[in-house]
Formats: C-alpha cells, sequence, structure tokens
C-alpha cells in the first residue's frame, strides 16, 4: 500500500510517500512526480513513512534525474530510515539525488543549490 | 429376412398375378354362366385371388412407401393425390370407353361389363389401399404404445373380415349394419390422431386442405362409381365386401376430420409458427459459441430475433466499447441519425419503468417502456444488456402503434437478453483464458530463455571451489550471473540484477550478457568494463529501468580479487585468518540511470588479497531484502554471520545453511525477489 499526500509550503512543494514502494505502486508515484514536476520546482519528498522501496520505486526517482536537471527543478529527500537509505546508497543514488535527515535541512538545502 | 425391395418385387407380382387370376376366373364363370357350361374352376377361387390382391396391394404400399421414411407429410399427401388423379382418369376412360361401345353388341356383352368392372376395381383398391397407407403414417406421426396395439388390432380385424368374404354376407344383412357402425366409431378413435397437424405452417396447412378436398372428391366419385355397377350382369360384386367397406369409412372419415382440424388450425398457426421460431432463435443465441459465430453475430440474432418476437417496426442496439464513451449502434429499419430524434419525442411523465427481479441496480439505464409523442413511432421498449454489473449495451424497440408491447413480449425479450448475456460472457471467458494462456506460454519461453542464460554449472578451478544458486519470485527472474575463465589463472565473475521482473527483465538480462560476454574478451579493468557496459545499456533500456551489476577478477598469479560494483549489492568478504566478515561497499553506481559519459566518476575500484579458506560470497538483494510476514528484512548482518558459523564447511554447505536459514525466516511468506547467491572459497594462494 501507497499513499501520496502533497501540500505547499511557502514556495516548496512537500510530497509525503507513505508505505511500501513496489512494483504496482510505483506507478502512482511516477504519475505524482511527472504532475508535479511540470509546475513546481522546489520539491520536498518527505520519506518518514516510507517503510520500503523496491528496485522500481528507485527507478522512478532515477528516471526524472534528468529531467530536473534540464529544468532547473531542485529535489530533496529527507526523513529516510535506515532501511530505505541504504538501498539508496547500494544502488549509488545518493551520489545523483540530495538526501538530508530533517524538512527544515531539505528547505536549506534547496535554497543553496 | 427378405430385403425390402425384394418384398416391394414379390408382392407387386403377386398382385399382378392375382389380378390377373381374379380377371380370368370372374370372365370364365361369367363365361361359363352365360353358355351354360360348367367349367372345372371352384366358386371360391375368384374370392380367393380377391384376398391375395388384397393383401398383395397392402404390402405392397406399405413397403413402397415405408421406403421415403424422409419424406415430410405434404409430399406423402401429394402421392395420395396423383395415384388418386391417376386413378380417377383411368376410371374416367373406362366410362367414356364403356360409353362408346354402349349400343353396341360388346357394350351388352356381359363379359366386356364384367372386364370393365374388374379393371375398376382394381383401379380403385390400389388407390384405397395407397391412401390407407398414408394415413396410416400419418396417424403415426407420434406413435405411442397403445396406438401401435390398437392399430395392429384394426388390421388384424380387417385381415379376419377379409375372410367374410367366403360368408356373402351383403347389403341388408344386420351383421352388415353393424359392421359399419362400428368402423365408423373405429375410424372417429383413429382419426383424433392429428399432431401432424400442428407442425405444418399457414400456407402448408392450406395446401393440404386442398389436397384433401380433392382426395375426398376422388372418395366420392368412387363410392358412385361401384354403386352405379352394381348391375345385374355381374356375376361377383366383390366390392360388396365388408373390408373394402370398412377401409374406405375409414379414408374417408381420416380425410374429412383432417379438413376440419386444419381449418379450425389456421387462425392458431402463426401464434405455433411464431413460438416455434423464438425457440430457434434462442437456440442460435445460446449455441453461437459452438458454431464459431463472433460477438458481433450475437448481437445481431439478439437485435433480428428480438424484432421478430415482438413484431417491432424499427429497432436498434447500442453496444457500449470498452474504454470509451462512444456506443456502437446495430440498426434495424431506422437510420442512425433518426435515434436522437426518436429519443426527443419520448415525453419526460410518461417513461413506465418495468420491474427487474434482479437485484441490480443503478444501471445506466434500466429496462422502460414508453409511448411517443408527434412521432412515426408510438411506442417503444428499452433494454439494457448487462452481465452481472457491467452494461453491454441497450437494446430499443420501436412500434407504430401505441401500447404496442404487452406483457409476454417483455418476458420473451427478457429472456432472449438474457441468453445473448450469457453468450456475451461466454465469449469474454473464453477470450480471457485464450489470452491468459498465451501470456502462461510467453512466459514459459522468457524462463526457458533466462534460465538458458544463466551458466548450466559453474566450473571448477584448482584454486578456488565455488557454487551458484538462484531462484525466481516471478515466472521469470532478473538476476544474472555469469563466469568465464581467461585461463587458468585467470576469472572473471558477473553478478547483476535487472530492475523490474518478468519478461522485460529477462530480456534486459540477455542484453547484458551479451555485453558481458562481448567485453570480457578484452581483459578490461572492472571500472572500465562497467563503463562500456554503461554506455551500451544507455541505448536499449527503458528510462525507468536499471541494471545493477558487480564485475570480479579473480587473478592467482597475483593472489588478488580485483572488482567494481554499479549499483549492486556489496560484495560479502570473509577472512580467515581474522575470522571475520566484511561487507565493501565502495562507491558504485547502477548501469544506466546516467546515460552520458559522466559515469565514470561514479565507480571505484576494490582490491583484496585473498588467502585459503577466505570465502567471497556475491549475492542480490532478494536473499538481503527478503521479508518475513512482520515486515521484517532478512538483512546483511544475518548473512554475515551464517557465514561466519559456517565458515570451515564448503561452499555447497553453506549455501544450503544460508537458503535453509533463508526460508525459515520468510515462513509462510513467499519470495518477492529473485535471489541469487555465488559462494567462492579459495583453496590455496600460489604465486
Amino acid at each position: 500500500m501507497i499513499t501520496i499526500q502533497t501540500n505547499k509550503e511557502e514556495d516548496f512543494c512537500i510530497i509525503k510517500v507513505s508505505g511500501d514502494v513496489d512494483a504496482s505502486s510505483s506507478i502512482h508515484l511516477d504519475n505524482k512526480i511527472g504532475e508535479i514536476i511540470k509546475i513546481e520546482k522546489k520539491i520536498l519528498v518527505d520519506c518518514n513513512d516510507l517503510q520500503y522501496i523496491s528496485s522500481a520505486g528507485l527507478g522512478v526517482f532515477m528516471s526524472y534525474i534528468h529531467e530536473m536537471e534540464e529544468g532547473e527543478i531542485k529535489m530533496v529527500l529527507f526523513g529516510l530510515g535506515n532501511n530505505v537509505k541504504n538501498v539508496f546508497h547500494i544502488l549509488g543514488l545518493d551520489q545523483l539525488i540530495n538526501m538530508v535527515e530533517s524538512k527544515e535541512d531539505a528547505k536549506n538545502l534547496v535554497d543553496a543549490i | 429376412m427378405i430385403s425390402r425391395t425384394l418384398r416391394i418385387r414379390i408382392s407387386f407380382i403377386l398382385g399382378v398375378i392375382s389380378f390377373l387370376l381374379l380377371s380370368a376366373s370372374g370372365l370364365v364363370l361369367t363365361f361359363s354362366k352365360y353358355n351354360d357350361i360348367p367349367t372345372g374352376i371352384p366358386h371360391f377361387l375368384p374370392h380367393l385371388a380377391f384376398i391375395i390382391f388384397f393383401l398383395s396391394l397392402y404390402v405392397f404400399y406399405h413397403y413402397h412407401l415405408g421406403r421415403l421414411k424422409n419424406a415430410n407429410l405434404q409430399d406423402l399427401l401429394w402421392k395420395v393425390f396423383v395415384t388418386g388423379l391417376i386413378a380417377t382418369i383411368l376410371s374416367l376412360g373406362l366410362i367414356l370407353f364403356e360409353f362408346l361401345f354402349r349400343n353396341n353388341r360388346i357394350g351388352q356383352n356381359p363379359l366386356f361389363i364384367n372386364f370393365i368392372y374388374f379393371l375398376n376395381l382394381g383401379l380403385i383398391l390400389a388407390f384405397l389401399l395407397s391412401t390407407f397407407v398414408v394415413w396410416e403414417r400419418f396417424i403415426f406421426y407420434q406413435k405411442s404404445k397403445r396406438l401401435v396395439y390398437s392399430w395392429k388390432s384394426f388390421l388384424y380385424l380387417l385381415l379376419l373380415s377379409l375372410f367374410l368374404i367366403f360368408l356373402q354376407i351383403g347389403f341388408g344383412d344386420p351383421i352388415f349394419y353393424i359392421i359399419i357402425g362400428m368402423s365408423f366409431i373405429i375410424s372417429i378413435y383413429f382419426s383424433v390422431n392429428l399432431k401432424w397437424v400442428a407442425y405444418l405452417n399457414y400456407k402448408q396447412k392450406w395446401k393440404s386442405i386442398l389436397l384433401f378436398i380433392l382426395v375426398a372428391i376422388y372418395l366420392g366419385y368412387f363410392i358412385k362409381r361401384i354403386l352405379d355397377d352394381s348391375s345385374d350382369e355381374l356375376e361377383l360384386d366383390l366390392f360388396d365386401n365388408i373390408t373394402t367397406l370398412i377401409i374406405f369409412i375409414f379414408v374417408f372419415v381420416y380425410a374429412i376430420t383432417s379438413i376440419l382440424v386444419l381449418l379450425f388450425n389456421l387462425p392458431t398457426s402463426s401464434v405455433f409458427e411464431k413460438k416455434l421460431e423464438e425457440i430457434i432463435n434462442f437456440q442460435r443465441l445460446s449455441q453461437s459459441r459452438n458454431t464459431g459465430k463472433n460477438k458481433e453475430e450475437v448481437y445481431e440474432i439478439l437485435l433480428e430475433s428480438a424484432v421478430s418476437a415482438v413484431m417491432a417496426d424499427a429497432a436498434w442496439l447500442d453496444i457500449d466499447q470498452p474504454g470509451s464513451l462512444e456506443t456502437k449502434q446495430l440498426t434495424y429499419k431506422i437510420k442512425k441519425k433518426d435515434i436522437p430524434d426518436v429519443l426527443d419525442h419520448i415525453p419526460k411523465g410518461k417513461i413506465k419503468k418495468l420491474l427487474s427481479s434482479d437485484p441490480v441496480k443503478n444501471l445506466r439505464t434500466n429496462r422502460y417502456i414508453s409511448s411517443i409523442r408527434d412521432y412515426k413511432y408510438r411506442s417503444i421498449l428499452v433494454f439494457p444488456i448487462y452481465i452481472q454489473n457491467d452494461s453491454l449495451g441497450t437494446l430499443n424497440l420501436l412500434k407504430e402503434i401505441s401500447d404496442g408491447f404487452n406483457d409476454e413480449m417483455i418476458d420473451i425479450i427478457g429472456t432472449f437478453i438474457n441468453q445473448a448475456s450469457i453468450s456475451i460472457e461466454n465469449f469474454n471467458l473464453i477470450d480471457a483464458a485464450v489470452e491468459n494462456e498465451r501470456y502462461k506460454k510467453e512466459l514459459n519461453i522468457a524462463k526457458t530463455v533466462q534460465r538458458n542464460l544463466l551458466p548450466a554449472k559453474l566450473e571448477q578451478s584448482d584454486f578456488y571451489d565455488i557454487i551458484g544458486y538462484s531462484e525466481s519470485a516471478d515466472e521469470v527472474g532478473g538476476d544474472y550471473y555469469d563466469i568465464f575463465k581467461i585461463n587458468e589463472d585467470k576469472t572473471i565473475i558477473i553478478i547483476g540484477d535487472v530492475s523490474g521482473k518478468g519478461t522485460s527483465a529477462a530480456f534486459h538480462m540477455s542484453q547484458l550478457k551479451g555485453i558481458f560476454h562481448s567485453l570480457v574478451q578484452l581483459q578490461l579493468s572492472p571500472k572500465d568494463f562497467l563503463i562500456y557496459a554503461n554506455n551500451a545499456l544507455a541505448k536499449g533500456l527503458d528510462k525507468n529501468s536499471f541494471i545493477t551489476a558487480a564485475y570480479y577478477i579473480i587473478d592467482r598469479t597475483k593472489g588478488s580479487v580485483v572488482f567494481s560494483r554499479a549499483g549492486h549489492c556489496p560484495t560479502l568478504y570473509y577472512d580467515h585468518g581474522k575470522n571475520s566478515a566484511n561487507y565493501f561497499y565502495g562507491i558504485g553506481l547502477g548501469l544506466g540511470i546516467i546515460r552520458n559519459n559522466e559515469f565514470y566518476r561514479y565507480v571505484n575500484i576494490d582490491k583484496i588479497e585473498y588467502n585459503p579458506k577466505d570465502i567471497l560470497v556475491l549475492f542480490t538483494d532478494g536473499i538481503t531484502e527478503a521479508r518475513n510476514i512482520k515486515q521484517e528484512e532478512f538483512g546483511y548482518d544475518r548473512l554475515k554471520n551464517i557465514i561466519v558459523e559456517n565458515a570451515e564447511s564448503s561452499p555447497n554447505e553453506i549455501k544450503e545453511a544460508i537458503v535453509k536459514e533463508m526460508y525459515s525466516f520468510c515462513g509462510t511468506n513467499a519470495l518477492e525477489d529473485d535471489s541469487t547467491l555465488i559462494i567462492i572459497k579459495f583453496k590455496e594462494n600460489k604465486t
């Protein structure tokens, strides 16, 4: 199961992803991010309640890296649990995607880059 | 047993002989009477010949008409008519003959009169018996045991009565009248067997009536003929016998009742035809799958059947198209552009909803009946077609008269719709089953391909033992490993995991295998291999897909393992000297994530100097991410501990220990991902 909620804080768009992102639920995440990067420039992904992410879920984040670079869209993930963080780390995505501990850090980082 | 054809022939020949014998003996007897010359011929001879002639005729017609097994009743009736016509014409010919010679001496000659009489007798009996046999067939149109028995008794009675001829019972005898009265009763008893009438259509009934009337006219004519012929000149009046009379009465009564019943059945025949048509249409709807029809044709049959069942003046069928708001329309005698017009003329308040026995509510349309105002059509019946809760479409029937649809029509339309829905559902189910079967077949092919991509057996070396294990969670997995020996001292191993599962994963895996076998021969460093592989895969992978891989070069001459990882699980290495195991998390990025030439920035090379009894463990995330029912992962620590605990075991025993531990950890939870494991244990450190 996956739930995705979005809300705006200042000029940040916060996507809260909860539950498991596996092969089937990753489609919802894909659609949501695809939608949001068309209108938003500053995106924060709240991963505090993200329990599990499969390779298909990683594929979603990976597929937007290039697009975001081109559109000067900034995205930062925050609040990742150890398991999830490890998955990103093993694949090497932590080298391409910014990940921080808290929402405040995320906001600061988005403004800094 | 004598064959049917032989029976027909024998009875024919016997008939001809007995007729000749009858005529000859009769004429001789007449001659002897008039000339007072005694002949040697006994008086019973013509009677005996008559009986034989009579029986031969019956047997002949019985088998002759019996041959026409598949002939319908119309054809049989036609035969009777034709026989009667020929008999009548011949008989009229005889009258003409008699008339021409009436003033002549020959015309007055008793022999001549008798001769004509015998010919007439033959004709009339032939007609009577052929008609009798046909009526027999009519009566047996629907046999019952009782009917067969009573008919047989009737035949035996007739046979018995035939011998009464010797008793010379004639008109005037009381027994004669009793027998006539009885034969009327018997005839009426058999005349109620007119079930065949119901199966004729309107036109056939009219035709039958006409033929029966003509047959009755012949019979009337023959009666007159017989009565006229009863002159004194006749030595033998063979018509004056009971059997002929009974048959005569029977044939006549049956013809008359048939005419009457046919007449009374005329007005209701259209109802019967209609019911028959409905049944046929119903069958067409239900058997459409067996007869190789498609869904389209089921809809066509439905429209056609519904129109004919309610005698609609126009109709159309809206068929929903899956995944679209558009509907497809099949029409009958109405133009598609007129349909919105018709709907506009349905007055809002006048729609009468029909109670549906189905509990399904909230259908897009409900069945209803309505009048139409100020339009060519005056009433409409609308029926939704659905399978369970899914609407398939709507049937709309129009009539030019108001209140044109009665309850019976609504019922029959409901039945047609139900049957059509069942047929459509069957089509859908079978299509789905076929689709599923095809999908399974494809997966099987993919599975075979995938199995063939993995090395069938890992080749052992004299400086290490190796064992591999791979289990796919789905029908087709995305894990890959391979081994390549450059020479006796140098072995290259690759392990990889394609994101996603199923057929596409297997497809990408085969790409990786192609790349591996092409590049491995160039003896590239692990890092260079991954850079080239990334470039090659950048062109071929889907947008969301990537591959993780790790590449190892084991070199005996250097006593080292050199490796790089591209987003793949870290390498687990057990150092026998320190009795500890560690993961090598070098930096690395999955293949296909960056599709430009920046990739080299994200890969590193690691190097291990190995010692005997050291263990190298390569695996995919299916092992470490295997989860139990509580969603806990098997994890890196468990894997590491098993290695340390089993460090003295053989690679195969270590593998067994890991697999066993993993399955007992997962419990009832099924494997979610493919899991692959390669264990290499070094034997000696030779330089």
